[in-house]
């Protein structure tokens, strides 16, 4: 796995809009200035526009207030440290490594609502894994939406890793099936299934990826090991509902957070963080299968608040 | 959240009207927990902020303190406004006719917003009025996108058998990896309305690839093809999912474009959908359709009530009466009106209601469409087979026991238990609960319901939906439906 190349590498980059927005915002708005009631407000409002989301916010802003009243924050710059630290003690120390089987492939199941960004994203997660050296095998799950699987297809011969695929309209879990199946009898080191989109709402897609999950988990002992939910980093609190109902129906074990290279803060991780314990372990800010780093708080929040 | 707020406002002034006047500062207060909800509803901190101004002014200048029901009038006024912000309840033109044709439509918006799917939603949506559409695919960058279009239009021309065939163009050979096949897409585009002005086609729908507003290559390509096509319509496709950011992306496609539609997807999702309200404020364009689900015909005009609703969290009541009105005759719906006014409605009425609501819909989306119970089961794991069980144990009674259930003691309800498959106990909490449906619908007769209420007495199934909630009572963390349903019930 490609490590992560620190404060100023890929990730810096890709976040370059969400800190432009956001810390350029903040430094410059506190900067030089007494902290108050009314800066206080502002950066409110900051993370409100970052989609942190009313609750977080409000406990976020609440413990600065409480800090400023208690006297133990004074300057405008003071409260920059003080969220950076609080932010960073949202995602404690933890092992963000993706899961590995103890015997054969290790299986992905790869999640999310419509358009999320589930199957550039497995692209990415190829890309990563074979520059580390691992094989790859894809099972086109999604045989619903049109040209879902030409794209996967499309993917994976420019990627040179194997894939398969089922009838158009025939049932995902069968292809999960045949995947799993031909990923062990070809040695692979994983497999990664791409599923349609589906949104919270549909009870009985969201019950048909606790299938997709089974069939798996029926030829290999823990599988899948990982189940990722892509979420849009464009998305609103929507995101909080989607961890929730995906975390619910397919047990996932990690976020993979998508489009961050847009002006769109990426704040909604903070709110999910919230509402369930999922880690982020991914980002991805791009088109191409190299737009893609781990998600490491540490960095992720020194980028959101490096200066440049 | 209707209900949350409309509580909060009348509890607030409930409070405050025993001791005299209201002040201004109540109704500042009582703003509060409108900021609130729009900001959960994912509407623009600004928009908010501004949007609050106004209704202030407005229920203060209305003298909102003065009045005998402050907080259902400043629940009214706040509705209003923000029907008044998503653009009122304006006709949708529909798609332009020209002569020569084809009238050109343009699709733009970010990534993976449902441009490419709602391009064969508007071409089934014109196949069907007899116009003759061409598809022409210029997302030359996407993996498949070329394909997936030419898919969508054989979709197209499957489910709507009926007019001209719908016509595919697209050149294969030019979709290249990202980045490598810019401004490509005009001349695709120009060739592309060419035919389709050869074929005769009245409308070209030109599917762009997604692309990030601060991408300047890409929105340069999208200028030109604007330039170079001059299309009639231009739409920007917005997921409703998107938070804060849909200010920053219409915005920037605005300026470039100068949009003159909108089109929000995935309104099937529980998303509230506040960036319908930034997106509107923001470039003033009207929202002329939604998309609600992935099929070809699962596109709607877009209705500013209805959408004023969701963002508050009233719940879609007016899609739930038009759903009722398909299966209930008006007469039917008055005569059980009249029964459940007198608190007379029997076993028969009851079952007949719920096998129609079971007609409309899973059980699950009509309730999420009822005002405060939306949210408080969205967790829950709905038990249609509960339904099930419910008729089987009506259909075990005997005429004269559905007519009037209070002759139901330990011997009947044992026989209809062993009849039906059921747990006497079961049988009684269905006895009972349906003893307090015609309480409950009594009272609300006399009491005279405002708002949403009305439109739900108009459904005729009214009084029988506090308890579909009661039935869901069985099965895991019911209690917060209880609570949605007993709140919906002090409210009248
Ligand atoms: N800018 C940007 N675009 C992205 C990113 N990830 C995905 N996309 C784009 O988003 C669009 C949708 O991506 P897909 O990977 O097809 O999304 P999906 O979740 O598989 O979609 P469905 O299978 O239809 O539900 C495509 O145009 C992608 O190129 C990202 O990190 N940044
Ligand atoms: N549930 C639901 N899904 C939708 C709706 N509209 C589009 N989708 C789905 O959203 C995903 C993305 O749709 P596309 O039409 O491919 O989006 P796009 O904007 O063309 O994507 P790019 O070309 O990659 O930018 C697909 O899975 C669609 O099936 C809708 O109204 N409801
Ligand atoms: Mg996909
Ligand atoms: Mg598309």
């Amino acid at each position: 796995m490609a490590m992560l190349k620190g404060v100023f590498g890929k990730l810096k980059r890709g976040l370059e809009k969400t800190r432009r927005g956001f810390v350029d915002g903040l430094r410059s708005m506190v900067t030089g200035r007494k902290l108050d009631d009314a800066l206080i407000d502002d950066l409110e409002a900051r993370l409100i526009q970052s989609d942190v989301g009313v609750q977080a916010t409000r406990r976020l802003i609440e413990r600065i207030r409480a800090d400023y009243k208690a006297g133990k924050l004074k300057k405008g710059e003071d409260v920059l440290d003080h969220l950076k630290t609080e932010l960073k003690a949202m995602w404690p120390e933890a092992d963000r490594a993706l899961a590995k089987a103890t015997d054969g492939p290790t299986v992905i199941l790869v999640t999310g609502v419509n358009g999320a960004g589930k199957t550039t994203s497995i692209a990415k997660l190829c890309a990563t894994l074979r520059a580390d050296g691992k094989s790859v095998l894809l099972g086109a799950c999604d045989t619903f939406r049109a040209g879902a699987v030409r794209q996967l297809e499309i993917w994976a011969d420019r990627l040179g890793v194997e894939i398969v695929r089922g009838q158009s309209g025939g049932d995902p879990a069968a292809v999960a099936f045949d995947a799993v199946n031909a990923g062990i009898s070809r040695g692979v080191d994983v497999v990664i299934l791409d599923t349609a989109g589906r949104l919270p709402t549909q009870n009985g897609l969201m019950d048909q990826l606790g299938k997709i999950a089974r069939v798996a988990g029926k030829r290999i002992e823990g599988a899948p090991h990982e189940t990722l939910l892509v979420v849009d980093a464009t998305t609103g609190q929507n995101a909080v509902r989607q961890a929730e109902a995906f975390g619910q129906a397919a047990g996932v074990t990690g976020i993979f957070l998508a489009k961050l290279d847009g002006t769109a803060k990426g704040g909604v991780v903070i709110a999910i963080r919230e509402a369930t314990d999922i880690p982020v372990k991914y980002v991805g800010f791009g088109e191409t299968p190299d737009d893609v780093e781990p998600f490491d708080p540490e960095s992720f929040i020194d980028a959101m608040f490096a200066l440049d | 959240m209707f209900d949350r707020l409309s509580d909060s406002f009348n509890g607030m002034f409930r409070k405050l009207s025993g001791k005299g006047q209201i002040s201004e500062a109540n109704v500042r207060e009582a703003m509060e927990e409108v900021r609130t909800a729009l900001l959960e509803a994912d509407v623009h901190y600004d928009v908010v902020q501004s949007f609050c101004e106004t209704v202030l002014e407005d229920a203060i200048g209305r003298e909102v303190t003065k009045s005998l029901k402050p907080g259902q009038e400043m629940i009214g006024i706040v509705n209003e406004r923000l029907v008044e912000l998503l653009g009122g309840e304006t006709q949708n033109p529909g798609i332009m006719a020209v002569s020569p044709g084809p009238t050109v439509i343009m699709m733009c918006g970010l990534q993976g917003s449902g441009k490419t799917t709602t391009c064969g939603k508007l071409a089934a949506l014109l196949k069907k009025q007899g116009r003759k559409v061409t598809l022409v695919a210029a997302d030359l960058q996407r993996p498949a996108a070329v394909d997936q279009l030419e898919t969508v239009t054989q979709t197209v021309n499957q489910a709507v058998p009926k007019g001209a065939e719908a016509k595919f163009y697209g050149e294969h050979d030019k979709a290249k990896a990202y980045g490598e096949a810019v401004n490509v897409a005009v001349q695709v585009c120009k060739r592309g309305i060419d035919q389709a002005r050869k074929d005769g086609a009245d409308v070209a729908i030109l599917d762009t690839a997604g692309r990030l507003h601060v991408n300047e290559e890409l929105m340069g390509e999208l200028r030109m093809v604007e330039k170079s096509t001059t299309p009639h319509h231009i739409f920007f496709v917005v997921d409703a999912m998107t938070g804060q950011d849909a200010v920053a992306s219409a915005k920037a496609f605005n300026e470039k474009l100068k949009i003159d539609g909108v089109i929000l997807t995935k309104l099937d999702s529980d998303a509230r959908g506040g960036a319908a309200l930034s997106v509107k404020e923001i470039t003033g364009a009207p929202i002329r359709y939604i998309g609600v689900g992935e099929k070809i015909d699962a596109i709607e005009t877009f209705h500013a009530e209805r959408m004023a609703g969701r963002i508050l969290g009233m719940g879609d009541v007016v899609s739930l009466v038009e759903k009722a009105q398909e299966e209930v005759t008006e007469e039917e719906a008055q005569k059980l009106q009249a029964k459940l006014a007198r608190g007379e409605m029997d076993m028969n009425d009851f079952l007949k209601q719920l096998k129609t609501l079971r007609r409309m819909g899973p059980m699950k989306q009509l309730l999420g469409m009822l005002p405060g119970v939306g949210s408080a089961i969205k967790d829950l794991p709905i038990d249609e087979g509960q339904f099930d069980r419910v008729e089987a144990m009506i259909n075990s009674m005997t005429a004269e026991e559905r007519q009037s259930p209070k002759i139901i003691g330990p011997p009947r309800r044992r026989r209809i238990a062993s009849g039906s498959g059921s747990e006497q106990q079961a049988v009684g909490g269905l006895v009972k609960q349906f003893d307090a449906i015609n309480k409950i619908s009594k009272q609300m007769a006399g009491m005279g319901a405002a708002g949403g209420m009305d439109a739900m007495r108009g459904l005729g199934a009214g009084g029988g939906m506090p308890d579909l909630g009661g039935m869901l009572r069985s099965k895991g963390s019911t209690k917060q439906v209880k609570r949605g349903v007993k709140k919906r019930k002090k409210k009248r």
